[in-house]
């Protein structure tokens, strides 16, 4: 068959909502656009384990230690069960981590700022994953079987993760002055960076009207993000936190919130490297990665040993 | 590709949820042998009791149809519609059958 045909009866497939599986035709631009996106979703859950480690010692409770110690080990299986989907494509884990570590394939730009109190722990469970989990629902939807079944596993997890970090919230908004005024200011500095993870407006973004024929995204950027702003305004009021936007504003007509520009200067600068952690994250990936080597190979050497001895 | 960095073979790991059930795939792991697959499998894949047992094989070693070929692979089933009970027909009244 002709390729032009091939590609025909691939989108016919995808309009009646049949997963597309790995030895399936393909076009070679899907197969592409989904290693790109998987890898880098991969990628972003596994970076997004460092700012979390940064707290595991200074937690403030036993209980608060095991609870975030389980939280990351689950972004860590996250990191894997996507890896393992993006395998299926025909990329190798060397090929993503290399692309990773020579700064061709990207991740979450939200990852790319500090934690600085152990207030922001709780922003980061309660937005940075609140924003991943809407993301991540719309995405159990995807074309690709394999991902598609990924985000399903993900999202069953993903609800501890963002409640511990509200409880986190709660907790020091109710707290003495002090902490009140830090979970304000840890809301302060994730609000707008967490609207961004959900990237660039439909109209500017490069890869979005293909991605959407395709059925890999179902929804458009303009789409989940709004989605995010409309459930959490309530969580924060319950808080009696403020969102940091003056624009905010429930909008009767639409029944959605309006709200602010964002500072995409911030977002395009954070994407291309510049952010406040981007070296600082990067080059701690490659300093854990290359420690390990040690272990793979050592692991590798006691499993032939084992093989030679069942052989003689 | 930067220097020479075995991730190790890739295996991939079945879980049965429940005694009982049959074994649903569920992804895959690296591993360099077959016990270090079973415990990466159980810590990527089991850590809130998802599973009772789990097989792990490695992933060169399944074989799969080729869906190009699925209509031809799956034809000698298709004329065969007296393999469903639906095909018999009862005498008016019988039960239970
Ligand atoms: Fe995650
Ligand atoms: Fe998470």
């Amino acid at each position: 068959m002709e390729n032009q045909e091939l590609e025909i009866l691939f989108q016919q497939k995808i309009d009646r909502e049949e997963k597309i599986e790995p030895k399936d035709w393909m076009p070679e631009a899907y197969r592409k656009h989904l290693i790109r996106q998987i890898s880098q979703h991969a990628h972003s859950e596994v970076i997004g384990m460092q700012p979390e480690g940064n707290w595991i010692t200074r937690a403030p409770s036993l209980r608060s230690k095991v609870v975030l110690l389980a939280k990351i080990q689950d972004e860590a299986g996250h990191g894997l069960y996507l890896y393992s989907a993006a395998e299926t494509l025909g990329v190798t884990r060397d090929e993503m981590l290399n692309a990773l570590h020579e700064e061709r394939a990207k991740y979450s730009s939200i990852f790319n700022y500090p934690t600085l109190t152990w207030a922001d722990i709780g922003a980061v469970g309660w937005l940075v994953d609140g924003a991943a989990i809407v993301n991540q629902v719309s995405l159990q939807r995807t074309s690709y079987g394999p991902y598609s079944r990924g985000m399903v596993r993900i999202c069953k997890e993903e609800s501890f993760h963002q409640r511990q970090g509200y409880e986190i919230m709660a907790h020091m908004a109710q707290g003495t002055p002090e902490q009140k005024a830090m979970a304000q200011d840890a809301l302060n500095r994730f609000w707008w960076p967490s609207l961004m993870m959900f990237g660039p407006h439909d109209s500017d973004s490069a890869h979005s009207a293909k991605a959407m024929r395709w059925k890999i995204k179902r929804e458009t950027n303009d789409e989940l993000r709004q989605k995010f702003v409309d459930k959490t305004v309530q969580q924060v009021e319950v808080i009696g936190l403020t969102i940091p936007d003056p624009e905010l504003k429930w909008n009767e007509e639409k029944g959605h919130y309006d709200f602010g520009e964002i500072n995409w200067d911030e977002f395009y600068n954070v994407i291309s490297g510049n952010g406040p952690c981007n070296k600082q994250r990067l080059s701690h990936h490659k300093k854990a990665h290359d420690n390990g080597a040690w272990v793979r190979e050592a692991a590798e050497a006691y499993a032939r040993k084992k093989q030679k001895s069942v052989a003689a | 590709m930067s220097k020479q960095d075995n991730q190790w073979p890739l295996w991939e790991v079945f879980i049965q949820s429940k005694t009982g059930l049959p074994y649903k795939h569920a992804g895959s792991v690296h591993a360099p042998d077959k016990e270090m697959a079973l415990q990466n499998a159980r810590d990527v894949y089991t850590r809130r009791s998802e599973g009772t047992s789990i097989w792990v094989v490695l992933s060169d070693n399944i074989v799969a149809s080729n869906p190009d070929d699925q209509e031809a692979f799956f034809d000698p089933a298709n004329d065969k519609v007296y393999r469903h009970p639906t095909f018999y027909v009862m005498p008016e009244g019988a039960k239970h059958i």
